[in-house]
């Protein structure tokens, strides 16, 4: 498996905090280029794992071995209103935010943000206030902020929260294309795995501290699922959709389904 | 206005509010109002302890401001940060109500500390606050952009190699330092008006973070010379033009944003 075209590769992995064991032998690898799903519900160490891969929380036991530069999509961050920083700004901070000196204007700095801002879709809201913007724009800038320096790995922590479902499919889209088009291996988390069923490789899931990994045919499964979530989960097929669905009060009070609509996504 | 004895407290005024702009802007983007509130009040009691032990104030002031700042930074690793500014506050007036009592007859020198004194400066006293103001300054200068970048976000400035932890640990000793030049001058209660009104007004007046800089110094300097100025003429205390022109500068800032926001 450890072949030079592996960007990350975490092996058993253990971190622990003060009373209590948030990772426990956590081992998967990433290819070049591959989408990977960090799936785990809120509290199951998926920022864990990934500011550990960052070296922002120290392993108990285990490595990390990356290859080449790392970017890094923070949880939202709740801007302030009134931050005096446009957008382009946060993107520019992405490519020296921590060389010391004052800001000099400088041409080739502009070409690389104004590049980068036009990769992520961002150029239209440019040289808008960054607390003005909505959630999904919000991110395409930190993504254009984690990208800026080229890194090979990209890692996002729940970027798909609060964000509508336009938000959503954009974000998506735009993290696929770099891992097709430029050979980034991006690595997501999200509690909610439909939306990131059309575009992922493989899956990292997370449940009491340990890790389920996989590619994502033989992971997203009836029999795997339900076994991982401790709970009947459908996973449908229709015309070449997948639909992962968890049974319960939906089976019981079908009008429940409406109140909690499921996305339908492609596995190509 | 320009008389001999007017023109050191211009001169003095003048470097003060250059500071208090600079610091003042990373003050309000960083949510440190409150310990940019408390640091002045919690080091005032330096001045009565150096007075007591017969040294300079401004070494009481310095070392009182470092014990806030090493206080505050302390306890905010296990308490919210607005508690730990808090406590510290509580155990340095308290420390002050002693050395007060214990120097007796210190009225008014503690007038002086809480409204300033901008008469009586002396050729003496401005150069060391020159110097100390221009360190504080190329400092700002020269972490300009980490300090914004763990203003944005201290994860997003981990990763970059900026550690959150000193940058909040240095930039804080900045506004002790600041906090201590100015206090004899401007007073206690001033320091505070002049780092937060200006820097707040010239963040919502620019969305540059250079420009927002310039703008939170330009300003500070404006409320200066224009409450000195206000002062002279009317004969009503500095410390009322100085907080009134700063809420005044602040609320057509919001205005204007508000206006510009809607258009």
């Amino acid at each position: 498996m450890n072949t030079l075209a592996e960007t990350l590769t975490v092996s058993q992995l253990s971190v622990s905090f003060p009373g209590r064991q948030v990772l426990q032998d956590v081992s998967f690898s990433l290819a070049s280029g591959e989408v990977c799903g960090l799936i785990g519900s809120n509290g199951s160490g998926k920022t864990t794992l990934l500011r550990t891969i960052l070296g922002l929380q120290a392993a108990t036991s285990g490595t990390v071995h990356l290859n080449g530069a790392v970017g890094y999509v923070p949880q939202k961050i709740a801007f302030d209103m009134d931050m005096p920083l446009r957008a382009r700004d946060v993107v520019g901070l992405g490519l020296d935010g921590n060389r010391l000196g004052l800001p000099l204007p400088s041409l080739s700095k502009r070409r690389k943000v104004d590049a980068m801002l036009r990769a992520v879709g961002a150029e239209a809201f440019a040289d808008q206030r960054i607390g003005d913007l909505s959630g999904g724009q919000q991110q395409r800038v930190l993504i254009a902020h984690a990208m800026i320096r080229r890194p090979r790995l990209l890692l996002l922590d729940e970027p798909l929260a609060n964000l509508d479902v336009r938000a959503v499919a954009d974000i998506v889209g735009l993290l696929n294309r770099f891992a097709r088009e430029e050979g980034v291996t991006v690595l997501v988390s999200a509690h909610d795995m439909n939306p990131l069923l059309s575009v992922m490789d493989r899956i990292v899931y997370l449940a009491q501290g340990r890790a389920a990994t996989g590619r994502t045919e033989t992971v997203v499964r009836t029999e795997v699922l339900s076994r991982l979530y401790g709970h009947h989960i459908d996973v449908i097929r229709v015309h070449g959709r997948v639909l992962v669905i968890a049974a319960g009060a939906a089976d019981e009070i079908p009008i429940a389904v409406e109140k909690h609509p499921v996305h339908v996504c492609e596995i190509p | 206005m320009f008389a001999s004895y007017m023109i050191n407290g211009w001169i003095m005024a003048t470097i003060i509010a250059v500071l208090a702009g600079a610091v003042g802007l990373f003050v309000v983007l960083r949510g440190m109002s409150f310990a940019a509130h408390a640091l002045p009040l919690g080091a005032f009691p330096g001045a009565a302890a150096a007075n007591l032990l017969g040294i300079n104030e401004l070494w009481g002031l310095i070392g009182f401001s470092g014990l806030g700042v090493i206080g505050i930074t302390q306890l905010a690793q296990r308490q919210r940060r607005d508690v730990a500014t808090a406590l510290v506050l509580m155990a340095l007036l308290g420390l002050g109500t002693l050395f007060l009592s214990l120097s007796g007859h210190y009225a008014q020198g503690v007038y002086a500390l809480l409204f300033g004194q901008l008469v009586s400066v002396s050729r003496a006293q401005i150069w060391p606050v020159l110097a100390l103001g221009l360190v504080i300054l190329v400092a700002i200068g020269i972490c300009f952009r980490p300090l914004l970048l763990s203003t944005l976000s201290p994860d997003l400035a981990a990763t970059h190699g900026v550690s959150p932890k000193r940058t909040d640990f240095g930039f804080l000793l900045l506004v002790g330092a600041a906090t201590a030049m100015a206090l004899p001058v401007v007073g206690a209660l001033l320091v505070f008006s002049l780092m937060v009104g200006p820097a707040a007004a010239a963040r919502s007046l620019t969305d540059r973070p250079a420009t927002a800089l310039l703008l939170s110094v330009g300003l500070a300097l404006l409320t200066v010379w224009a409450s000195i100025a206000a002062a002279y003429v009317s004969d009503w205390p500095i410390g009322f033009f100085v907080g009134a022109l700063a809420a005044a500068f602040f609320a057509v800032a919001q205005l204007s944003r508000r206006f510009r926001r809607a258009a």
